[in-house]
């Protein structure tokens, strides 16, 4: 692991990706790492392609800038691959993970690809296509350095004021964590 | 309490919590909104039993801030940007009538165009209000200065409200892990606020009333010797803060990184100290002596510190994220200032940089440590590209 591993995550506006880099920061420092995670500070409007970003490294986080050459890149909404230049900046050798039922295009295998049909999960499990959570465990499963125990306490702890949707969030992450490859 | 990881805003929030102010007069202006919505939360769920006032404008929530310190009770309220450019005439009553109000400001630029992200043109421009001006680096840093600040401004030596900046979004935004102490720990450091000449209907006296001739300019060489005595304020509360909670930032005043040996320095405020210190790390690495100076303190200025900071460095790059326009970056003008009558002293040269959000990074830090170290010129530069 570099010293400090950089996570860009793609969404459209309200489909949660803010969430998802500050749950990633959460869980990851149950697991005993340092954290930091921000928005693309902008202004936010629903549909809109958004980003978020989040470190994560063994020492102190010290670096304030934003996110250029991410090692992990998570995307949400695939139809995002066609909107905008996903892998822009991503370093060699580094990870994509997509939420999708498709198999990506060639010119994504440069990288390391994952896919995994988060959607059909969801609407499964919430009745929505909100993936946020679930691709949690897509990057658990991917990375091997987050364990659904600490996925779990960050839910535990974000949704402490929903607690109703605490389960369904543990098991569409569970799920996800289980048909990735 | 363990270490968690939450927004800088919500750490903010907590610190207020923490130290438990009577009345809260606030209005939500971005950045600074997250600070606001935390502080209800608390109120509404009842971890946080103070008075929120809800204001029409900045202008009223100082004013209210104002009134509700003079009947001699803890003062909170948090902006930003046009909103604190609003509060500009009241910022000198409040100081004016002593009145030891704490306010975050989460940084933004002014307008115009319109800018909703992060320098320091509004707090800067703030400058000569005489408030207290603390600038924080991290969301523990954000959390431990509003406790002190409390401190610091409750003093009997000082009794000058104080604005602790965090920069908006690229900190204020930002989700790190955060120390939270128990409750008792910050009643040890912080005791209760007692207040002297208040408005009391028992005892009615008047406040801040007109100050002719003969006695205005006293007030005011009052407030400069409160400013005076701030600097050891600080510094003791931030060494007081060390003793409690393990931990803190320099002397209160400046905080200087791997300045041993070192030739040049950057000196900078706020977040970007961060990303400095990156770039240290790296050079220091490389063999390179470099380091950097943190302002923490603005106002006052560490006249004294930056003086034994600077002594033995050959290059020292100001760089300032607002513009007194029409001269230079206001830090650079005050550090100038400071040393000029030394007998030994650095080149000094000045870098406009991250003005409405424009981001720094490690390599533009990289880019001027290398400027600085082959020159020996005076540079002035902004930074565009």
């Amino acid at each position: 692991m570099a010293e400090i591993k950089e996570i860009r995550i793609h969404g459209r506006g309200g489909q949660g990706a803010v969430t998802y880099a500050q749950l990633l920061a959460i869980s990851s420092f149950y697991e005993g790492f340092e954290t930091q995670a921000f928005p693309k500070f902008g202004v936010e409007r629903r549909g809109a392609p958004v980003e978020a970003y989040c470190r994560i490294s063994k020492k102190t986080i010290n670096l304030r800038s934003q996110v250029y050459n991410p090692e992990i890149i998570v995307v949400l909404d695939s139809s995002l691959l066609e909107s905008i230049d996903i892998c822009k900046g991503m370093q060699s050798g580094g990870i994509l993970i997509v939420n999708t039922s498709k198999k990506l295009p060639n010119e994504y295998h440069t990288h390391k690809v994952f896919t995994v049909d988060a959607s059909h999960i969801a609407l499964e499990i919430f009745k929505k296509d909100i993936v946020n959570t679930a691709m949690l465990g897509a990057y658990a499963s991917v990375t091997k350095e987050l364990s659904l125990k600490s996925i779990f306490k960050a839910l535990e702890e974000r949704f402490k004021r929903r607690p109703d949707l605490i389960e369904k969030n543990k098991r569409a992450v569970s799920a996800v964590y289980h048909l990735i490859q | 309490m363990p270490r968690k990881v939450i927004e800088a805003s919500t750490a903010v929030a907590e610190a207020v919590k923490f130290c438990k102010p009577a009345v809260i007069p606030m209005y939500p202006i971005t950045p600074q909104t997250h600070i606001v919505e935390r502080i209800s939360e608390f109120i509404n769920d009842g971890d946080l039993d103070s008075e929120m006032i809800h204001v029409e404008s900045e202008h009223s929530a100082l004013s209210a801030a104002i009134g509700s310190s003079a009947t001699g009770v803890r003062t909170y309220t948090a902006t930003a940007s046009q909103g604190l450019a609003l509060m500009h005439e009241v910022l000198f009553v409040a100081s004016g009538m002593r009145l030891p109000i704490v306010m975050n400001v989460a940084n933004r630029a002014l307008s115009a165009p319109i800018n909703i992200w992060n320098d320091h043109s509004d707090s800067m421009a703030a400058r000569d209000s005489s408030w207290i001006q603390l600038y924080v680096e991290s969301a523990q840093e954000a959390f431990d200065t509003t406790i002190q600040a409390f401190k610091i401004a409750e003093n009997k030596k000082v009794l000058l409200p104080i604005m602790v900046c965090l920069d908006g979004f690229t900190l204020s935004h930002v989700y790190e892990p955060v120390d939270l102490p128990q409750q008792s720990k910050v009643n040890g450091y912080l005791p209760k606020y007692k207040p002297s000449n208040i408005l009391d209907v028992k005892k009615p006296v008047s406040l801040g009333p007109i100050g002719y001739p003969d006695s205005f300019m006293h007030f005011k060489k009052a407030q400069q010797d409160a400013m005076d005595n701030a600097l050891k304020i600080i510094k003791k509360s931030n060494s007081e803060f060390k003793t409690r909670f393990k931990r803190s930032y320099g002397n209160g005043l400046i905080e200087t990184y791997n300045l041993k040996g070192a030739k040049f320095a950057i000196v900078c405020a706020g977040s970007i100290c961060g990303t400095t210190r990156v770039a240290v790390d790296e050079l220091r690495k490389q063999g390179i002596k470099v380091g950097l100076i943190k302002i923490k303190c603005f106002r006052p200025f560490p006249k004294e510190d930056i003086i034994a900071a600077c002594k033995k460095l050959t290059g020292v790059a100001v760089i300032d994220r607002a513009v007194s326009f029409g001269f230079e970056g206001p830090m650079f003008t005050d550090l100038k200032a400071a040393i000029f009558n030394e007998k030994k002293k650095p080149l000094i040269h000045s870098f406009i940089a991250g003005l409405g959000g424009r981001d720094v990074t490690k390599n533009d830090m990289l880019t001027i440590f290398k400027k600085i170290s082959k020159t020996k010129k005076p540079i002035t530069e902004w930074l565009l590209d």
